[in-house]
């Protein structure tokens, strides 16, 4: 039975509260952790005492991030156990082993290199301190990579197989679980964007020393190696762009439709390089998507199947059907789904009776129905459709803001390397104001893997309405309140936390 | 016992010499306090395990969800 629309809305609005709030921090720790463990080396490689202090003050900046963000993921498993706990029940037996594993990574990691980064600095030898500095990087890296392969498998759950008698989830294969190219995919791509991420905090901050006129040496070096790191990083993230593009054409296309505003499936689709959609538009009327749009011709095509003539399907083809490309309706997927949830019910039923013969036949009905079974539980097709506005203009913004980075940290480090940077004002400036779009880029980047794939909790096996708690919506809204309030205090600290202490300066320290 | 020792002092002299930290741990303190103390145990049961003693009972409710409608 689906839950009431109001309670439904609030769990996910207060969930995507929380993990925007949550991916505030995360990918600033991700990337600086990095570039302070390059900073550190060149320190102990050149035994320079400025570059020393370089490190030293860019990871008073991650303190003060890791401190403010730390327990905001917590949030979210309270959550699952309140708001979410019908689909952390189903998919318990999954998370279980990726999630405990990322807890005492996390925990072990993190916490015993973290003190001997912080507090080791005279108490131990040079080499051990750059070892533990490495160490906290690879291990917030790792800790994301378990995070990620569990919202993976929720995109395109893999090595599985459902237990109609436990109702969850059972593992089949650990590593089609761990090595779902759905979750690497993600994986790398999110690493990379925490990356450039970092790149782009180092060289704002450094870019507005320059623009002050002080701590000279300090910026210029830092924006060095924050250029450089970023340029890579980048690179890197187009590359896993790319992957990731791929991936959901192949198991999500219809997040693939939604953030190209994608309509009528053709070959030689084009990628809107801009747009403005037409908000009349309904599902198969012949309105055009667009009020005017500006696309690449066959840039789709080739970003979601390698093939520029590839044939790409659209949002009307997915919910009405398109026979010529064998593309089912989702009318059609409905009664497979249907059909699977009514096979659950007289395995149940049968099993009560025990009656082994009817109970053996319904689970072979069960099993080859279920990969569809959550559009059992959808009310009509058009049901199956995501945000389309919010998607396509959360990946338009990503993909704009993301090219930029590229081109912003080949322009650093082109007049960094003629040392004529801190001649190029506008540059700095423009450099300055960067850092918000950076975080805009990541909250863009959440939006469109979450929203995109809605109304999955799972994709195709449990919508959203079926995986929430049955309780009282009362509370849902009042603890999303209660965490608006308490998540836009921890930002405003944040913000004044780190503001003050950049004021202060590398001296400072 | 020496190794201890020093984990100890590695500890006691890091937070000692603390500056921004010392106002980073206050923070962390007064949100964990309101995370766990409040939030989680005002208005987050874990309710798979508050509403039902054993897995049977869990399982045999989320399949009674599953299938309601049928």
């Amino acid at each position: 039975m689906e839950h009431s629309e109001l309670l439904v809305d609030y769990s996910r609005a207060q969930f995507a509260l929380t993990a925007l709030y949550h991916w505030i921090f995360v990918p600033l720790t991700l990337g600086l952790t990095f570039i302070i463990a390059i900073m550190e080396t060149i320190y102990v490689k050149t035994l320079d005492e400025k570059w020393k202090q370089i490190t030293k003050y860019w990871m008073g900046l991650l303190a003060i991030n890791f401190a403010i963000g730390l327990a905001t993921g917590i949030i979210m498993e309270f959550e699952f156990g309140t708001n979410w706990s019908n689909y952390s029940w189903i998919v318990g037996d999954i998370f279980g082993a990726p999630l405990a594993i990322e807890g005492l990574m996390a925990f072990f990691m993190e916490s015993t290199f973290f003190a001997v980064m912080f507090f080791g600095w005279e108490k131990v030898s040079k080499k051990a301190h750059l070892t533990s500095t490495w160490l906290v990087a690879v291990g917030s890296n790792l800790s994301a990579l378990w995070i990620l392969i569990a919202n993976g498998w929720m995109q395109h759950p893999v090595g599985m197989k459902f237990n109609p008698d436990s109702a969850r989830n059972e593992m089949e294969s650990f590593a089609e679980v761990i090595f779902n190219p759905n979750a690497v995919s993600k994986f790398l791509h999110t690493i990379s964007s925490g990356y450039v991420l970092a790149s782009l905090f180092v060289i704002s901050i450094s870019a507005w020393y320059l623009l002050k006129k002080r701590d000279i040496a300090f910026a210029k070096k830092s924006i060095v190696v924050a250029a450089s790191f970023g340029l890579v990083s980048s690179i890197f993230m187009l590359t896993t762009g790319d992957e990731s593009a791929h991936q959901v054409a192949l198991n999500q296309p219809m997040k693939l439709a939604a953030m190209e505003g994608l309509y009528k499936g053709e070959e030689r689709a084009g990628i809107v390089a801009f747009g403005l959609l037409e908000s009349e538009k309904e599902i198969g009327d012949d309105l055009d998507p667009f009020k005017f749009m500006f696309e690449i011709p066959g840039a789709l095509s080739f970003l979601g199947y390698h093939d520029v003539n590839a044939f790409v399907p659209g949002i009307d083809d997915l919910i009405l059907g398109n026979e010529k490309h064998n593309i089912i309706s989702v009318k059609e997927k409905m009664i497979i789904g249907t059909k699977s949830v009514q096979a659950l019910s007289d395995y149940k039923k049968y099993k009560k009776e025990n009656n082994t013969i009817a109970m053996n036949e319904a689970l072979k009905t069960f099993r080859a129905t279920s990969h569809y079974m959550g559009y059992g539980y959808l009310k009509k097709p058009e049901d199956a459709l995501p945000n389309v506005a919010l998607t396509f203009y959360s990946f338009h913004i990503m993909v704009t803001a993301g090219s930029w980075f590229l081109v912003l940290f080949i322009l650093v480090l082109y007049f960094s390397m003629k040392n004529e940077l801190t001649k190029k004002k506008w540059l700095l400036r423009l450099a300055v104001i960067t850092l918000p779009l950076g975080y805009v880029a990541q909250e863009c980047g959440w939006i469109v893997a979450e929203v995109g794939r809605q109304p999955w909790a799972i994709q195709d096996l449990l919508p959203v309405g079926m995986a929430t708690s049955n309780i009282g919506s009362t509370s849902v809204m009042i603890t999303f309140w209660l965490f608006a309030i308490l998540f836009t205090a921890l930002l405003i600290a944040e913000v004044k936390i780190m503001l003050k202490q950049i004021s202060i300066g590398p001296e400072g320290h | 016992m020496q190794s201890l020792r020093w984990i100890y002092s590695l500890y006691y002299d890091g937070f000692v010499n603390m500056k921004v930290g010392k106002t980073l741990w206050l923070l962390i303190a007064v949100k964990l306090f309101i995370m766990f103390v409040i939030i989680k145990w005002i208005f987050f049961p874990n309710i798979m395990k508050e509403n039902f003693q054993t897995d049977k009972e869990r399982s045999n409710y989320i399949l009674e969800q599953l299938t309601k409608e049928n």
